[in-house]
Parts: C-alpha cells; structure tokens; sequence
C-alpha cells in the first residue's frame, strides 16, 4: 500500500497513468465500434442469404480460436506495418469482435418474427427501410449483449498488446514484471478492472436508452 | 373491385397453391375465403398485394393489373391484418398505428392525431396509444392491427385469419365491431378463415375453397347454406345448416301475441311472465307458483332464428319476442314460426 501512494506521489508517473488509459480507452473501444459496423452488414448479409450462415459463423468460431498474441505478431507481417504501430492492436480487435458480434447478430435477425416482418412489407416498406427501422432495432439486445462481452474481452485485449509494446495499462504490468516492483502492476489492475466497469455501465444505459420497449412487458 | 382472371400459383417446389381462380370482389363489399387449411386462401389474399406474385393468370385491383404496379406503392393502399396482429414491438400502440401515414409522407404530428382517431374509431382508450404491445391483452392487439391496416384509409383491406387467435367471446366482439366499421366505411375487404360460422356471420358473399386450392363455391352466405355446390361444401358448411339457415330468413308474417305478466290478479295454473318495472322480461312465473329462468329472448325484426330459438329455450314454450330497448312486446309459438317457414317455401 505504501509502495502504491509513493508511486502515485509523482507527478511525472500520474500523467503516465493518464495518457496510458486514454490510449487503453481508444485502443479497446474503436476496434468494438468498427466491429459493430462490420458484424451488422455481415449479419446483413447473412440474413438474407441464408446459404452463408454456416460458412460465416464458422468462419468467426475459427478466427475467435486464434491466439491473441499470435494475431498480434502476424498482422505487421502481413499488412507490412511497423510492429509497434498500434493499427496492428486496432486491426486484432476488429478481427476478434467482429467474429465474436457476427453470430448474435445473425441470430438476432433471423429471430425477428417473420409476423412482424411480413406486416412491414405488407404495409409498404421497402427492404432496406425494413431493415434500418424494424429488424435493426429488435436486433440491439441482442447485439447490446455481445458488445458487453466485445468490450470487456478488448479491454483485456489490450492489456496483451503490451507484449509487443503497444502501449495502454499492459504497460504498467509489464514495466512492474521487468522491474519485480507491485505498485504498477496492482495499479494496472484496478484501473483496468474499473475501465472495464465503467464502459460496462455506460453501455448497459445507452442499451436502456435506445431499447425502452424491451423492458415495457416486465413492467 | 378486386378481380381473379384465371390465376394459378404454383410454388417452387411444385406445390399448387392455387388452381384457375376466377372471381370477382365487389367494391364495398365484405367477401370470405374459407376452406380447410392449405387450400390456397393465404395464397391467393397476398397475390392482391403482390407479396406473391401469380404464376400465370391476372390479379386486377380497380381494374389495374397489380403487376403493373411497384410493390411497396400498391401496399400503401391496401391495408392488410394478420392473425398475430404483427405489431412492432419496439414501437408504441399509438406509433404503431401511424406507420403507414409516415411512410405515405405525412408530417409526424398529423400522423399522430390521425393515429389516435383510429384508436378511438376501434374502441380503444387513448391512453393504450403511450403502451407498447406486450402491453396489450391478445383482442386489444387484434384492434390495433386493424387500425393500423386503416390508419391511411386505404380503399381496400385484406384480413388473413384476423381473430383466429382470441378466444370466441372477444372473436364475437371483434366481428360485430368490424360490421359496426364496415357500415361506416364501406372498405373492399377480402377475409380469410378457416371457420365456416365466422364467414356466414360476417361474410355478404363467401368464396369455399378446396384442397388444392380450387374454388368449390362462391355465393352469398344464404345460398351457401340452402343449396351447396355440391357433398364438398356441404360437409363443410357442417351440421345443422337447415337451422342455421333462418339466420338469413326474415320473421315477417310471424304473429306476435300478448301475454299474461306475473304482476296481474289471477291466472292461476297457467304460465305468466315475470317483468320488472320497464317491463324487462325476468322469467317465468310456473303454474306451481315457482319462478324459473326464461329461454332466449328475440329482438322484434330479427332473423327467424332467433324467434324459433326463443320459443325452443323457453320453459313455457312461448318465445320472448322483445323491442330494441329490451322491453316486452310480445310471445311467439314455435308452430307459428314454422307454419311461416313452410309457408315460404310454397
Ligand atoms: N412459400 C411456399 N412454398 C411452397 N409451398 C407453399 C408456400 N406457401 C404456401 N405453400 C403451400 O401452398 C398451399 C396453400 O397454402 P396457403 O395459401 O397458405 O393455404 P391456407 O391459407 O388456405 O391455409 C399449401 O399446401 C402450402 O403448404
Ligand atoms: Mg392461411
């Protein structure tokens, strides 16, 4: 405990701590936006032709088995960055969130009643005003659920990244192992611990926010 | 006008939903398809708004080949009511029922007030408009859909098994309530059952289909239950069609005579009727001096029916006949009511 508040003492290390967890913030969560994006027009596409389903969701199931620091590693050699540039994290996540949301999005789609849908066709929407307004929305709890799932995992994520030396609190784990000195690492634990609350939380209002009709029969 | 011009759909797989349906449904008319479930009448309702398109034939709605017509345009105009109402759950009643009013372009606060005119016209209170549908018992959602489906005041509207879902007594309510709005409406509406009571009851013309979806009779619901096409419709118009019959005879020529009321000196060992002080019928007051319940009781001008059942349900055997407020006018016989029966056949 005393280790922690002479660590924290200084000034210098407290703005380190800041602008590690800026970057574990826009590390963990811009790869969980674009995979939202991505997973949607996937499931999109999936939805309406039913023959990809099986390809796609097997596709994710097997990118999801790859190890983390694996993906880490290989990506600069593939898309020929530098191994410190943090596009290689970001691309990672994507790829990993995006498997992880593709599968509850398509099963979110395929599981709107098809009542619901005919009635909308029926009454004169056009397929991709159908989608937007009636299959989309029903679709965000489902979707909500993973997004929780997809942040916490990047969060951690991006913990690993550190490894490789892609900055974020990972840093600070390990900094503290390199250095046998605890302060950091429980540092790094607590901030990453409450990062991962606090984005849980804020997701869990703005699902609340967008979907009042979910929680109307529970009433 | 809705028209049929030997219009066949057969599906991929082979499947002939609909076999050379020739048919024609007058504008402002109530018109039935009933028969056995898989003989075509899903089919043939979504060949009008084109969610099937026919394999070969003409579907016409005002003289308009459909096919002519860009689907999501023809659907603004044609109303259209499933069995499980197919409300958006993530939508409120009352934008719900403003759906097709916002996708027809009208302003957001003129489709509201236009919503919520609707919710009245169908009975319901304007404070179920801020629900959203899980909200709502299963007869209630059933009335959303059918305001919903009226909310841009389509000329024509398609019903596919509607109340099928909502137990008879509710059903009983929803059908009275859509004769109450077709009388103010005068809509084209083409309705799909599978129950034959519910299309003589509310049908002006009844189209009977038959597996493999072959038209076996169209005909007003009276001609239907008199003289069937053929042993098909008649097994499937059911039982007791005879009687069910006088649903569509008229009781003119049926005498109705006084009687003796409880409330009057004498009559000892004779059957008097028990009123309340508007002379609302009470029961029957029995020779023994006993009161017991009365039988059916038949509003003056309805049905012959309803006057036979009166006096068939009657401890007295005299059918309670009694004027729109329910006040007494009257006894019938059921001899009397057949001799009329009979006398019409002549
Ligand atoms: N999309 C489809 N593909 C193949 N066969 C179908 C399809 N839709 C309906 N059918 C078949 O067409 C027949 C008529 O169906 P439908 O019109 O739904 O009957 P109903 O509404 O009278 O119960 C049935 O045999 C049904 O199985
Ligand atoms: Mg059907």
């Amino acid at each position: 405990m005393g280790d922690v508040v002479k660590y924290l003492s200084d000034a210098g290390t407290r703005a380190a701590l800041w602008s590690m967890l800026l970057d574990h913030v826009w590390l963990s969560l811009l790869p969980l936006v674009i995979s939202v994006v991505l997973a949607v027009v996937l499931g999109l596409v999936c939805h309406r032709y039913r023959r990809l389903n099986g390809f796609v969701v097997g596709l994710s199931n097997v990118v999801y088995t790859i190890p983390s620091l694996a993906l880490f590693a290989i990506i600069p050699a593939v898309i020929g960055t530098q191994v410190l540039n943090p596009v290689n994290v970001v691309l990672a996540l994507t790829i990993y969130t995006t498997a992880l949301l593709v599968r509850p999005v398509v099963e979110a789609l395929n599981a709107v009643p098809a009542h619901v849908t005919a009635a909308a066709t029926a009454m004169g929407f056009r397929p991709w005003r159908r989608f937007l307004t009636v299959e989309l929305p029903l679709s965000v709890p489902v979707l909500a659920a993973g997004v929780r799932v997809g942040s916490v995992s990047n969060i951690s994520l991006v913990s690993v990244g550190a490894l490789i030396g892609t900055g974020g609190l990972g840093t600070l784990f390990t900094d503290g192992f390199r250095q046998r000195y605890l302060a950091p690492i429980a540092i790094g634990i607590v901030l990453t611990l409450a990062l991962a609350l606090v984005v849980d939380l804020l997701l869990v209002g703005l699902r609340n926010l967008v979907t009042p009709w979910a929680r109307a029969g529970r009433a | 006008m809705i028209e049929f011009r030997g219009v066949t759909k057969r599906f991929d797989d082979g499947t002939i939903a609909v076999n050379g349906l020739d048919l024609v449904v007058e504008a402002g008319t109530i018109t039935v398809f009933v028969g056995p479930s898989g003989c075509g009448k899903t089919t043939s309702l979504r060949m009008v708004n084109r969610m099937i398109d026919p394999t070969s034939g003409t579907v016409l709605v005002d003289g308009r080949d459909v096919l002519t017509v860009d689907p999501p345009k023809l659907r603004l105009g044609i109303g259209y009511v499933i069995q499980q109402a197919g409300l958006f759950p993530h939508r409120t009643v009352l934008d719900n029922v403003a759906t097709v009013p916002l996708l027809s372009g009208w302003s957001k606060g003129r489709a509201r007030t236009r919503a919520a005119e609707l919710l009245e016209l169908v009975g319901l209170p304007a404070e179920l408009g801020r629900r959203y549908p899980v909200q709502l018992s299963g007869g209630q959602q059933q009335r959303v859909g059918v305001a919903r489906a009226l909310a841009a005041d389509p000329p024509v509207l398609l019903m596919d098994e509607p109340f099928s879902a909502v137990d008879p007594v509710v059903r009983e309510g929803l059908q009275d309530e859509l004769l109450r709005l077709q009388a103010e409406l005068d809509k084209t509406i083409v309705f799909v059952t599978h129950d034959i009571d519910e299309a003589v009851r509310i049908g002006e013309k009844v189209a009977v289909f038959r597996e493999g979806g072959v038209l076996a009779q169209y005909a007003p619901p009276a001609e239907l239950l008199a003289r069937p096409a053929d042993d098909f419709v008649a097994g499937f118009v059911g039982k007791d069609r005879g009687y069910r019959s006088l649903s569509f005879v008229d009781a003119a020529g049926v005498e109705v005579r006084p009687v003796e009321t409880a409330d009057e000196p004498g009559g000892d060992g004779r059957w008097r009727l028990v009123v309340d002080a508007d002379r609302r019928p009470q029961g029957w007051r029995a020779p023994d001096g006993s009161t017991v319940p009365g039988g059916s009781l038949y509003e003056s001008g309805g049905p012959v029916r309803g006057a036979l059942d009166a006096a068939l349900s009657s401890p007295s055997g005299l059918g309670v006949v009694v004027d729109a407020e329910g006040r007494l006018a009257g006894v019938v016989e059921a001899r009397q009511v057949l001799d009329v029966i009979e006398s019409r056949r002549g």
